[in-house]
């Protein structure tokens, strides 16, 4: 298979949560998410409730693909960093270990050179995470715990 | 790829809805949306010219219940059929779990079928997925059109390997919720061998 399945566990979890939670502090953001670069919602901290963060989740991921579409086009690696201002929000996606985006929404109370460098440091510290999380998956069981899946299990989900 | 987060006991998948231009991929998304229950579903996001044409993706998130104390949850998307948007197509298929190839039966778009699994196989193989070995399934739309082909002659062009097929009129709804869940079952099937 291509890449490599994600798996997510509750220590790593918990220390990316609290990244973004630091993150968004430091940051004055309104919100942050870290999203999948396939566009799976992976968490996020600030003011969220009115967000549809799955819609943004797959949105961020897309708005990122045709970024690095483009920069390929150009002659360039990828676009690790992006940025678009609004009237009132902006938002700042940057790439986390080749893996991840990290999303910042932000308003007049931030301003980009601060989001920017709180973004480093927090990308730095969630691409050690999810390098140490993907050592585990590979450690891991694999499959576990769907590989005791049956096949009722499966149909049930569809039983009407 | 899958994403399984034990945090939040969830397991998210990926699956693509492909075809030719005008083959029915968002009317299938939109009658799945229209179909399921508000709390099962997200909001569908449709990235469409102003003559709804898709031009990047169609996006909807599904839950589908527990399975063994996880939530499964299903992401659909669909690819834009018009053969210039390649580009974009070959970003969607990134981290795919499962693809549904919807056929457009009418006898002079079996052209076009051709050309758009051709370019299936070869965008996937991009990606580092080979069409043969993830989960697949045909679903041949349009059945309740005047013009269109015999099942035989589309299974004989389509899927020589004889994966998982349906017919479907995806306007009325035949066969999508077919289609839906054959593909989901295979993606949960090899997420048991562990793939």
């Amino acid at each position: 298979m291509a890449d490599q399945q994600m798996v997510m566990y509750e220590e790593e979890f918990r220390q990316i949560a609290a990244i973004c939670e630091r993150l968004t502090r430091e940051a004055n953001a309104k919100a942050v998410l870290l999203v999948d670069k396939n566009g799976q919602y992976i968490t996020s901290n600030g003011e969220t409730n009115d967000l549809d963060t799955t819609s943004l989740a797959s949105l961020a991921a897309g708005t990122n693909a045709a970024t690095n579409g483009l920069a390929k086009l150009i002659g360039e690696k990828d676009f690790p960093n992006n940025f678009l201002e609004g009237e009132k929000y902006n938002l700042h996606f940057s790439i986390v270990a080749q893996r991840a985006i990290l999303v910042v929404m932000f308003d007049q109370r931030s301003s980009l050179g601060l989001v920017r460098l709180r973004v480093k440091r927090a990308s730095e510290e969630l691409a050690n995470i999810f390098g140490a999380m993907l050592q585990k998956a590979q450690s891991q069981a694999q499959g576990a715990p769907f590989g005791e899946i049956t096949d009722d299990d499966i149909d049930n989900l569809f039983s009407e | 790829m899958s994403f399984i987060n034990y945090s939040s006991r969830e397991i998210n998948c990926k699956i693509v809805y492909y075809g030719p231009g005008l083959c029915g991929k968002t009317t299938n998304l939109q009658y799945i949306y229209n179909k399921t229950n508000p709390e099962a579903k997200g909001k569908m996001i449709s990235l469409a010219t102003e003559t709804e044409r898709t031009l990047f993706f169609d996006f909807l998130p599904l839950s589908l219940g527990e399975i063994r104390g996880f939530k499964t949850r299903f992401h659909l998307y669909t690819v834009p059929g018009q053969v210039f948007y390649d580009a974009s197509r070959k970003l969607i298929l990134k981290g795919v779990d499962g693809v549904v190839f919807v056929a457009d039966s009418q006898i002079e778009r079996m052209e076009a079928n051709l050309e758009s699994m051709e370019n299936l196989r070869t965008n996937l193989a991009e990606q580092g997925y080979d069409l043969d070995k993830i989960p697949f399934v045909i679903q041949y739309n349009k059945r309740d059109l005047p013009n269109a082909a015999g099942v035989d002659e589309l299974k004989r062009l389509l899927n020589p390997r004889s994966v998982p097929d349906f017919e479907a009129s995806a306007t009325v709804g035949n066969g999508v919720f077919d289609t839906l869940k054959a593909i989901a079952k295979l993606v949960l099937t090899e997420l048991k061998k562990g793939g």
